[in-house]
């Protein structure tokens, strides 16, 4: 089980990193993709606005404790 | 690979060459069997799907990179250090036990297995997403095969860390470009057709440049004026 749960653990850390947020938001941003595209719309533009947000948003809480500090 | 190069550099200048090398050569062997265990399975799933799932894959992996590289170029986490990480493991490798399994040192097999395996784990994935996604396998693990002799020889030559490497630049433009294929891929995979085709892969890579170095100055300039006003207080 421990082994099991750390092979789990390193998968995680290696695909999903320090911040799980930017994967779930680029997982919801690609289906949005997907849906609007299925119902005739252009989304092009949804993926490199949803990835910019995403980085922004990651860098704003890794360094926002520098600042509490 | 410059980081594993790093750790096979600390330990074998320590404990001889012969266990390392070997954990290397295992590593190496054991990576070439993923690729071509994992290379030709993706080859029949079907291309939609394999860029739906290559693209989130790579913008995932491409977006901890390019965080990283920002993260190091406006100095809120500090540069790798090639010459102390080599110091440090060299240090490691003077106090570790001793033991000997089928013939080897085997801190130096393990410690160089592991370094090779985890750091060329990245390298595979790349070689990977890239090659089953254009259905170029060969020549993707043809390109990180030179990668890996041009480190080798580099090391080989220098007999020292490659501490003057531009890391975090190399790391900057690989981020962009897993974040910009990931993109360019993940979006085609969910149904939509690029204006321009494959030149809007030009314009996603200068403009997600460009974001970079703008959040790059925007942290750079926010961290100064933590450290002006720390001073004051």
């Amino acid at each position: 089980m421990r082994y099991l749960r750390s092979f789990a653990g390193f998968w995680w850390d290696f695909i999903v990193g320090d911040d799980w947020r930017v994967a779930a938001g680029l997982a919801l941003a690609l289906g949005l993709t997907s849906v609007l595209t299925h119902k005739g719309v252009d989304a092009w533009w949804l993926l490199p606005l949803a990835v910019v947000v995403l980085l922004a948003g990651s860098l704003r809480r890794a360094t926002r404790g520098a600042g509490d500090r | 690979m410059v980081e594993a190069l790093t750790i096979v550099l600390g330990v074998g200048v320590v404990r001889g060459w012969r266990s390392p090398l070997i954990g290397v050569t295992a590593a190496t062997v054991t990576l070439a069997v993923l690729v071509a265990a994992l290379g030709p399975a993706l080859q029949v799933v079907p291309i939609e799907t394999l860029r739906l799932v290559v693209g989130a894959l790579l913008l995932v992996f491409g977006l901890q990179w390019l965080r990283k590289a920002i993260l190091r170029a406006s100095g809120y986490v500090a540069l790798h250090d090639e010459d102390e990480a080599f110091r440090r493991e060299r240090d490691q490798a003077a106090t570790a036990s001793s033991e000997r399994r089928a013939g080897l040192d085997w801190y130096a097999f393990t410690v160089a297995y592991k370094g090779v395996l985890l750091e060329g784990l990245e390298v595979v994935f790349i070689v990977i997403s890239f090659g089953s996604a254009q259905g170029r396998l060969g020549l993707a693990a043809a390109g990180a095969a030179a990668a890996l002799v041009l480190v080798t020889v580099a090391g080989l030559l220098v007999r020292g860390p490659l501490e003057r490497v531009p890391e975090n630049a190399i790391k900057f433009a690989v981020g962009l470009l897993l974040t910009s294929f990931g993109c360019f891929w993940g979006a085609e995979g969910a149904g939509i057709s690029w204006p321009g085709d494959e030149l809007s892969l030009l314009v996603l890579i200068g403009s997600l440049g460009l974001a970079s170095y703008l959040l790059v100055r925007l942290l750079r300039r926010q961290r100064l004026e933590l450290l002006a006003s720390g001073a004051e207080a």
